[in-house]
Formats: C-alpha cells, structure tokens, sequence
C-alpha cells in the first residue's frame, strides 16, 4: 500500500505540469482556477450517517476528493458533464489515457484524498455479494444490475461499470447516490459486491431469451404481441377453413 | 371406430341420443367464436402443469438456508417456500419448463379471456338469453385476476414480496373494514403468520381452481343449452334459424387441433422465453427491494391506477376515512366490473330492448356501445400503460413525473377521442354499405331495364 502511494506521489510529480493545462483547458470553469469549485453544496435529505448532497450551480471544491474520483468522473465520460444540473451520464471519454492520469494526478494533487481503490473480485464471495447488492444496491439499480428510475434521477445500468468503477462509485456515491464508508461496506464486502456485479452482466439465464432479465413488462408485451397474436392469428385461420368445409 | 365406441356406450348407458345431439350441435361460423377455447385449453394446460408444480412446492415459511447447486445463492436465508421453487427451476426433472410453461400460461389465459370479453361485448353477445352465461365469464375473470396474483405471490422471491405489500396495503385502505379484513386474511399484519402461506396454498390450487373450473362448467353448458349466437349471414335470416358446422366431423377436429396448436404455443414459450427468473431476483425479506418491480401483467392497470391517482385521501376531521390507495387499487377496479356487470341491464334500458337475441351485431352495427366500449379500453389500457411509466423512463429518457401529469390529463381526453372516433368509423361504414347497396341495386335496375 505505502509503495502505491509512493508511487502514485512520484507520477504525480512528473505529470502535474500536463495535468494542469488540461485542467485549465476543460475543468476551470466550473471547478475554479485552483480547484477550489464555485458554489455552495447544499443538503437535500439522506438518512442517519448518510448525507445527501447536490450542486445548486457549478461545479464542487475539488480539493480533497483525490484520485479516486478524478478517475472514476473522467474514465466514464461523466465529465466534462454537458450542461450543469443533468445527471452525469456515461458518455463518450473525451481524454487519451495518458492526459487522463496526467489530469487524475493534478486533482490528486490539489489535497490530500484517497487513491484509486484496487478491488479484488476474486478474493470475492458471489453469493455474499448478491446479498450485499440486494440490501445496498437493487433498490435503485435493480437485483440485476439493469438500472432503474427513483426521484429526479436514472440509477443507470451498470452493463459497462468496470471493477475500479464500481469500487469508486461505491466510495464516492456519484450524483444522488449515497457514498458508503469502509464500515458501512468493508473492502472485503466490496469485492463481493464487484465480484456479483462482473457475474450478472452475464447472469445464468437458464429459462431461455432473457428478454432483458427486468421481468413482467416484457413478459407482458411477450405475451400479448407473441403469443396472443399468434394464437389468433391460429384462430383465424381456423375460422377461415370452417367456411370452405 | 367411432361406431363402434358408441354403439358401446350406448350399450351400457343409453346415452346415444345425448352423443348424437352433440355430434350435430351447430357451431357458428367466425374465427372469433374461437377466442374463448383458447382461454379454455390455456386452462387446461395451467391445471395439468400446476398438478406437477404441487409435487414439489413447500407451502412454508419456515426459514431454511440454501445448499443447492446455484452459487449465488448458496448460504443465504430464505423460505422453504421459495427454496423449493428454486428446486422446481433448477433440480427438479422439467421443473423450469413446467413452471416457466405455467406462468406463460397463466398470462396467455387471461389475455385470451379479455379478447373473448371483446367478442361478447362488441357484438352483443351478452342480451338475453344470454345474461347469466356473461355474468359468470365477467366473474371468472375476476376470480382468474386473484388466482393469478396468489400464484405470482406463493414463490416468495423478491418481486412476489413486494407484489404482496401493495396488495396487503391496497386491502388496508379499505374504509372500516380494511385493518380487519387484512390481519385476518394475513393472521397478523405484514407480513403475516406462517399460516398465510398454507391459507394463499390452498386457495390457489383448490379453491380459485375449483371455483372456476366449475363456473367455466357452468358457463359451456349454459352456452350449449342456450346454443351459440351467430352473425347474420344472409339479409333474410332471423333470430330463429340455426347455421354453422356440426360439431362432428366440423368442428370437432380445428377444435382439437386448436387445443394442441394453445398447448404447443404455451410449451414453446416455457422451454424458449425465460419467465420470472425467481433466482436472479433472490428471496424477499421485508427491508430488501428492487428497482423496477411491476406485477404480472394483467394487474398493470392497478398499478396503473396507484401511479396515476393525485395523493389525497378522505378525511373527517382527525379520522382518515379513506386512505389514498384505495381510490386506484379498489375503487378503479370496481368501477370497471360493475361497468361490466350492469352494462347489459343498462343497456336494456336505454334502449327498452327486452328481446331475445340470437344474431349478434356486428360492432358497426351499433355505434353508441362500440363507442362506449373503445371509450372504455382506451381508458383502462391508458392507464395500464402509465403502470410501466419508470420502465419507459429508463427506456425513452422520458422524465416519470412529467409522464405521470401528462397521463393524468390523457386518461379522460384520448378516450372521449377514441370514443367519438369509433362512433363516427361506425356510422361511415354502415353508409358505405348502403352506398354499396344501393349502387348494386340501381345496376340491376339498368340491366333490366336494357333487356
């Protein structure tokens, strides 16, 4: 651990030059000339040990928020966000992956945050990441990971969500997603939870055609345009031969 | 063969003329007089499915931890009851084929009745003497909806919980009675007593099944005494003449061929198409849920109507009369079955027509119910498809509250449009016919009259 610090210290020293320009070039607008952001964050609910917080303009203090979410922001293409206010989405990534580090470093540099987490799925258990996505996750993602819909945002499918991406997003709770610390979920729990992440995007489809793996709405429009078409389209080709018999 | 087997039963019984009555019962002549078999055979293949479901489900609650060969799972709490589904899906030999088949079934059979209901309701199948025969079908739709939805609650997974809490709270709302009602039924509050499973158990597979397979009984011979309707088929036909194919050689055969052709569908479906893949979706405890859960459905239009009503609820002074949810998951569902049950005694008296009625209309035949009817499925298929409002959300980027106040504005335009739409169709139809008529007629007067 201390030698990916160190590390992760040494590039950034190297990098930080590049870094900057970048910075000035896409991020200074919103987050400040120095990272120190431009407005006020302000509450909006949570629950006990959880707080909630959203942008009312611009862009938040970067400082502090360390590589973890430098990274996790730009290698999904969640920033540079298109008009402030939206959701960030997934979205094309507008930086190679050199000027991406070289960015990361900067912010990393700007205070003291935490690093790129480094989650071991293997080490994981599958079935206590299930369990765990279930209690934490499924309310808004959905039990399989194919997204949902709650209050003013898109919990989005997590399809494309790499391991270190989904570490991240646990970590810092991206938009209004609740940020969980070490103890609400451990590192150890975490590997689980990726482990079961990675292992849906292909779950165990033994029935058949998936038709999506979200349940009843496409079993209704299967029902209805498959089945019951078909059937009376059997109907009235029945129906058609009783007139010649 | 046939000769000899009746010859047999006749032998034994003396029942020849009963066979040779039906052998010659006339059925009428229209593909759409087959909508109801399919409905017929879509149950005979949930009960014949569902006796080989009963060999394997565990009607308990009991909590119990997983061992079997589905990793995700593995170690983790659930029922007894939806472990043993989890063994029907993934152990039991054809387990997954015959459950996914039932299910598949089960929303086929209900889909099969509402077209049915189409029939009966577009053409005027329902006037005497034919009211009892509608009355009961109207029934068995209803007793289907609660069978369905018991069946859909039984496997514990998290989608049927969470089905179970709406249904649970729906049932409170109930003014007075609801809280009585609920903890009887549930022996408790939620999530009830382990007796709830045993009591949801046997309501599925013996009373709702019981109930309607002897009003489906009831409902055939009715039919076969009162005999079919029919469309008119020449100018001169009255309500007294009977025409169609008889039963034998006619019908008999499409009519099985029919049953095989429902039967291999449903098994098609439940061998390719996953249904509810109870696995993926883990067992339900009370603190878990899922994003995007919806019922089955043939209950969307009642989550339809939770989504769609504003939030307001009756309230005398420090007492909550009515509670919000009742005005959509009871009152809605109550305003579409009483419509349904009091149509045909409405309709006789707007129109003081207390005849017999032997020959259905055909819809454009009577402009003012087919434009009540489409006014009234537009209006319940708009609000069963305001019920998937966040699917489509995530679906079409479409924001869920401004889906919600733009449904809650179309639930009463589209179906006056729809209604006033199908009226005038109607009228323009029936006056093509008579331009045609009429232009057959004035030829034929030409023709004469160069002769």
């Amino acid at each position: 651990m201390t030698a990916h610090v160190a590390l992760a210290v040494a590039i950034a020293a190297l990098s930080t030059g590049q870094g900057k320009q970048l910075y000035g070039q896409y991020c200074i607008s919103c987050h400040g000339a120095n990272g120190e952001g431009v407005a006020q964050a302000r509450t909006i609910g949570g629950a006990p040990q959880r707080i909630q917080e959203q942008q009312s303009a611009r862009g938040p203090s970067l400082r502090g928020v360390g590589a973890l979410a430098a990274d996790f922001y730009l290698r999904t293409g969640y920033m540079p966000l298109h008009r402030i206010g939206d959701q960030p989405r997934r979205s094309r990534v507008l930086f190679s992956d050199l000027e991406i580090r070289d960015l990361v470093a900067y912010i990393a540099s700007l205070g003291s945050g935490p690093a790129i987490p480094r989650p071991q799925p293997q080490l994981g258990n599958l079935a206590e990441g299930l369990h765990l996505f279930t209690d934490h996750c499924a309310g808004c993602h959905q039990v399989v990971a194919q997204g949902g819909v709650v209050t003013g945002a898109l919990p989005p499918a997590l399809d494309d969500a790499t391991d270190v991406q989904i570490a991240e997003a646990v970590r810092i709770g991206p938009y209004v997603m609740p940020k969980f610390s070490e103890t609400a979920i451990t590192n150890t729990q975490l590997n689980s939870i990726v482990r079961y992440v990675d292992w849906i995007k292909h779950p165990d489809n033994r029935g058949g055609w998936a038709i999506g793996d979200i349940g009843p709405v496409p079993e209704g429009l299967v029902t209805w345009f498959l089945a019951a078409a078909l059937l009376v389209a059997l109907c009235v080709v029945v129906g058609k031969r009783l007139k010649r018999a | 063969m046939i000769r000899r087997a009746v010859r047999y039963l006749d032998t034994r019984t003396g029942t020849t003329p009963i066979v040779r009555k039906t052998l010659r019962y006339l059925f009428p002549d229209h593909w759409s007089f087959l909508l109801g078999e399919i409905a017929l055979y879509a149950f005979i293949v949930l009960v014949a499915t569902g006796i080989y479901l009963t060999f394997f489900f565990v009607d308990s609650t009991r909590e119990v931890v997983y061992h079997g060969p589905y990793v995700p799972l593995q170690g983790q709490h659930m029922s007894e009851a939806y472990r043993s589904v989890l063994n029907i899906s993934m152990t039991v030999r054809a387990g997954l084929l015959i459950r996914q088949t039932h299910h598949w079934a089960a929303n086929v059979f209900i889909a099969a009745i509402i077209l049915h209901l189409f029939r009966v309701f577009f053409t005027g199948a329902y006037r005497k003497p034919r009211g009892l025969i509608y009355v009961i079908g109207v029934t068995m739709l209803m007793l289907t909806l609660l069978e369905a939805y018991l069946g859909y609650s039984l496997v514990d997974d998290l989608l049927s919980g969470m089905g179970l809490v709406i249904g649970y709270s729906v049932g409170l709302s109930i003014p007075f009675v609801g809280a009585n009602v609920m903890s009887w039924l549930f022996h408790g509050p939620f999530p009830g007593q382990s007796t709830l499973w045993p009591r949801m158990y046997i309501a599925h597979v013996l009373i709702f099944p019981v109930l309607i397979g002897t009003l489906l009984t009831v409902h055939v011979l009715l039919v076969a005494m009162r005999h079919h309707t029919q469309f008119r088929q020449t100018a001169t036909e009255t309500e007294r003449t009977v025409r169609g194919v008889p039963a034998y050689p006619g019908q008999a055969p499409r009519s099985i061929g029919l049953m095989f052709a429902t039967a291999g569908v449903l098994f098609l479906l439940g061998g390719l198409v996953q249904i509810n893949p109870i696995w993926l979706w883990g067992p339900f405890h009370t603190y878990v849920s899922t994003n995007g859960a919806q019922p089955d459905w043939y209950l969307g239009w009642l989550i339809g109507a939770l989504r769609l009503v504003p939030s307001f609820d009756l309230v005398i002074g420090k007492y909550t009369l009515v509670p919000n949810p009742f005005w959509g998951g009871v009152a809605f569902p109550l305003v579409v079955f009483g419509f349904l049950y009091l149509w045909p005694a409405i309709e006789r008296k707007i129109t003081g027509d207390t005849a017999f009625h032997n020959l259905v209309e055909r819809p454009r035949d009577n402009p003012l119910r087919t434009a009540l009817g489409i006014g009234i499925v537009t209006w319940v298929l708009l609000v069963f498809i305001a019920g998937s409002s966040d699917r489509v959300y995530v679906w079409l980027n479409v924001s869920y509250t401004s889906q919600i106040d733009i449904y809650r504005v179309l639930v009463f335009v589209i179906p006056l449009l729809a209604a006033a739409i199908a009226h005038r169709v109607c009228e323009e139809l029936v006056a093509g016919e008579k331009v045609e008529r009429d232009e057959r007629a004035a030829e034929a007067e030409a023709r004469l009259a160069r002769t």
